[in-house]
């Protein structure tokens, strides 16, 4: 039987048939994607020749010893895991959120890269964003009207909020905690805390998902959107704290500790105080 | 108040009475005051700061109701959807229901009101955080014995509600921390084998999370459990007179006096005065520490959550329980059987409340100890107990910090998993080991008082005789000392029953009493008995004889002016 379909599909097509079909396949959803998808459109800083190169010589110097001479990723000898994954179509936006944040280079394989002070000054940054992205293309860094809650008209203002926090209180506070002080994952990884955070490295965070971080690519969040949650979260910061010291606004777990050391150390002190003040301790002087 | 003065050579003129007098006996004359007053104006207490404690929880209650009082003017215990439309900028123009835009309003418009939500809520903190401490106290000095048992129960009964009245105003203000508090409640309700699902449905008026559950826990939380709690707590304290005071033991104290101050007018101010600090802090922490921030939570939704989503503290030993339970789930014949919540939520909870509640029992049983006390016990001297309940704090605080296992995580860059595998073992190791070494601790306390009393306290002071051996001298205590220390009693360490009578014939009771039989001898059998009489003169006998064979040296070396036999007002080291 299996002889049989084989003569019979032999006697029908060239043998690269299939090969052609797959081929034309591939280029025609490719093609349809490059079009439809606005996030991987090619980069200005890619075709700056000169910036490439240099970026180049940066990357074989701090980053090629785990991402490989031409960022194909270094795979572990086992097999099973990389010491760093290939960069090739990660993106700018992705290179200056882990750069521009001290991520890259890591200092010590751990679960998660920490940020840390960045190694890279704004331009060798800019210059590793380049090479990168001359690989292939993904998501560029974003401007700043992109990311600037200071853009948003002041009339769209109070709308852009609500919006933007009840896209953030949906989808980001079950990792990133409900004041965006961070909050703990699984096998020692955690999502860091969004304060003091840059706008712009939000904006890329969201982008591109870096580490443990699902992509909200611009598809499922527009840029005006990104731009919402990342206006809420600085609101957070910006607002007064209206009741007090927030003891790090990490929610009843801190509470609970100041409860007891403050509230309850407190008062039991004073109790042992007003004991140790009666007609007793008058009486204990020195005969 | 009128005054008599007779010094004998004057008749005796009574001067006019003062205008609150006058008061004091209009209001006598009608409802005849006066005979209770003379009573309790001169109700003897004790002194001791470890006494404070419970007060601590009932200023803290007073404060609750003050506050909690201020709050009902302005919440609208309401699920109805409102458009918010307040001071809060983040969300204008959000739906929300009418509880938490109300909560919100408090915080916001509402002048003084986010003050008045932080002091209601720090001081319902440290009202169950104080009946904690309250309990401790009463725990390890045995100030729940014979007669004061059921005050007790009453006191585990308050804990009990007032925890309950911590959660329901914990979820009235329908924010995400209450919303996700509520499902979590509602888990473990549905847990429950065959009630469960009824129970749910009938508390929520329907699938959760419904639109009546608010209303009905704030008539829960304003009217059924303070109304529970006033009873109790006014039962409590009328024990509290009834029994008199508990005290500790010293010289002139015994189990048939009180020995302390009068209520007026010592311990009026004191406890008057400490309900001014106790709302002084409260005020404090209210005005200073930020708590339940309503705000950045948000209205709940039941497609939100957020990190950090934990219970406040006194419901975190339940948290941390289900945190770290493995998966138990089981299917009988077609019926869910959620092990892993309805153990560590409903199960063990109750089974912790009960013992903890019936503990004064269950130690009578043991030790056959039925007289009345009213002199308190030091931990030391009942090494059981005490271990107990070191153990049970042990587990407590384990699993309190399993509740907190995310922030652990977080704050400490530790691995969430293996805190969780970490407290799996620990919660059941680590109260054997507290158990353990609370148990030998308190013995070699025992031993060290013995030690006080039949070779006196070390004074520091090292001698050297002529032959060059360095020696410290021991100087007896003081008799006050001595007395406080051996005012315990001793104890008879039982024989091991068999359990049969001569005849070898069992009795009906036999296994109950071997049981008994054998925990009575684990509680006393390593115990250090307090010295017989004989063994305390001979020890003092010895004492006397010491200073004497020294009292004649001439000590040329300085340093020895403070070796206790001196007087040493006025002395000081010698300047070389």
């Amino acid at each position: 039987m299996r002889f049989l379909s084989a003569r019979l599909s032999a006697k029908r097509r060239s043998p690269l048939a299939g090969v052609v079909v797959l081929l034309m396949g591939l280029l025609f959803t490719g093609g349809v994607s490059a079009t439809l998808s606005s996030a991987v459109a090619t980069d200005d800083l890619a075709s700056d020749q000169a910036l490439v190169d240099q970026g180049r010589q940066l990357f074989l110097v701090g980053c090629a010893s785990c991402h490989g001479r031409n960022a194909e990723g270094v795979v572990t000898q086992d097999g099973d895991s990389q010491y760093g994954p290939s960069l090739v179509g990660v993106g700018a936006a992705a290179v200056d959120f882990q750069v521009a944040t001290g991520r890259m280079p890591m200092a010590n394989p751990s679960a998660q890269a920490p940020r840390k002070p960045a190694v890279y000054n704004e331009e060798e940054t800019r210059a590793l964003s380049a090479y990168v992205a001359s690989l292939g293309p993904g998501p560029s860094i974003p401007t700043s009207e992109q990311y600037d809650p200071a853009s948003i008209p002041d009339d769209e203002r109070e709308e852009s909020l609500v919006r933007g926090g009840e896209f953030f209180r949906t989808n980001c506070t079950a990792c990133h905690n409900f004041d965006g002080s961070g909050g703990a994952l699984p096998g020692g990884k955690y999502a860091p805390t969004l304060n003091g955070v840059d706008a712009k490295h939000i904006y890329e965070a969201m982008l591109t998902g870096p580490q443990q971080m699902p992509v909200f690519s611009d598809d499922v969040l527009k840029p005006e959107e990104k731009r919402d949650v990342i206006a809420y979260v600085k609101s957070l910061e910006e607002n007064p704290g209206y009741g007090g010291f927030s003891m790090g606004a990490l929610g009843p777990v801190s509470e609970g500790l100041f409860g007891w050391l403050i509230g309850i150390g407190g008062l039991v002190g004073f109790a042992v105080w007003i004991a140790a003040h009666t007609a007793k301790s008058e009486k204990r002087k020195k005969a | 108040m009128s005054s008599i003065q007779t010094n004998g050579k004057t008749a005796a003129t009574a001067t006019k009475p003062s205008k609150a007098g006058a008061a004091a006996t209009w209001v006598d004359d009608r409802v005849g005051i006066a005979g209770a007053a003379k009573k309790n104006i001169r109700k003897v207490f004790p002194d001791h700061w470890s006494f404070m404690l419970g007060e601590i929880a009932l200023w803290s209650f007073v404060i609750l109701l003050l506050s909690g009082v201020f709050l009902t003017l302005w919440f609208k215990p309401s699920m109805a959807e409102v458009i918010y439309d307040g001071s809060y900028e983040q969300y204008r123009g959000l739906h929300m229901s009418e509880a938490y835009a109300s909560t919100l309003e408090i915080s916001f418009d509402v002048r003084g009101g986010l003050l008045m939500r932080q002091i209601h809520h720090w001081a319902a903190q440290l009202f169950i955080a104080a009946m904690f401490v309250h309990l401790l106290r009463v725990f390890f000095t045995g100030a729940f014995r014979k007669p004061r048992e059921l005050n007790w129960v009453i006191g585990s009964l308050l804990l009990l509600l007032g925890i309950l009245e911590g959660f329901t105003g914990y979820s009235l203000p329908d924010d995400l921390l209450s919303g996700t508090g509520l499902r979590i409640a509602d888990g473990i309700m549905k847990s429950s084998p065959v009630i469960g699902t009824y129970l749910s449905f009938f508390l929520f008026g329907g699938e959760f999370p419904g639109d009546v559950i608010i209303p009905r826990l704030y008539a829960i939380h304003i009217l059924l459990l303070p109304g529970l709690l006033l009873a109790l707590i006014g039962a409590h304290m009328m024990l509290l007179v009834y029994h008199k005071h508990t005290q500790w033991p010293g010289p002139g104290r015994t189990e048939q006096n009180v020995v302390g101050y009068p209520m007026m007018p010592v311990y009026a101010a004191k406890a008057g005065g400490f309900f001014f600090i106790v709302f002084g802090v409260t005020a404090l922490m209210g005005a200073l520490l930020s708590i339940n921030p309503v705000w950045k939570y948000g209205p709940y939704n039941p497609a939100e959550v957020t990190a950090g989503s934990q219970p406040d503290w006194y419901m975190g030993f339940n948290e941390g329980l289900m945190r770290i339970m493995p998966a138990w789930e089981y299917e009988i014949g077609g019926f869910t059987l959620p092990l892993s919540v309805f153990l560590p939520a409903a199960l063990l909870p109750v089974v912790l409340l009960s013992v903890v509640m019936f503990y004064p029992f269950i130690e009578q049983w043991i030790t056959g100890d039925k007289r009345e006390h009213h002199l308190l016990q030091r931990p030391r001297e009942a090494p059981n107990r005490t271990a107990f309940m070191v153990a049970l704090m042990t587990f407590y605080g384990l699993l309190w910090a399993a509740g907190g296992n995310d922030i652990l995580a977080v704050v400490f860059r530790l691995d969430l998993n293996q805190i969780t595998y970490f407290m799996r073992v620990a919660v059941v190791v680590g109260p054997v080991l507290a158990f353990i070494i609370a148990r030998r601790w308190a013995i070699s306390l025992q031993r060290h008082d013995q030690e006080k009393l039949l070779h006196g306290y070390e004074t520091g002071v090292i001698m050297r005789s002529p032959d060059g051996e360095y020696t410290e001298r021991h100087l007896p205590i003081s008799e006050a000392e001595a007395f406080t220390i051996t005012a315990r009693d001793r104890e008879e360490v039982p024989a091991l029953t068999s359990g049969e009578d001569v005849n070898g014939v069992p009795a009906p009771t036999a296994r109950k009493d071997r049981l008994r039989a054998r925990l009575q001898h684990f509680w006393y059998a390593d115990n250090v008995q307090k010295p017989t009489r004989a063994e305390l003169e001979a020890a003092r006998h010895h004492a006397q004889h010491e200073l004497e064979v020294h009292a004649g040296e001439e000590h040329a070396a300085d340093g020895h002016q403070f070796d206790g036999r001196h007087d040493i007002h006025g002395e000081e080291l010698r300047k070389h």
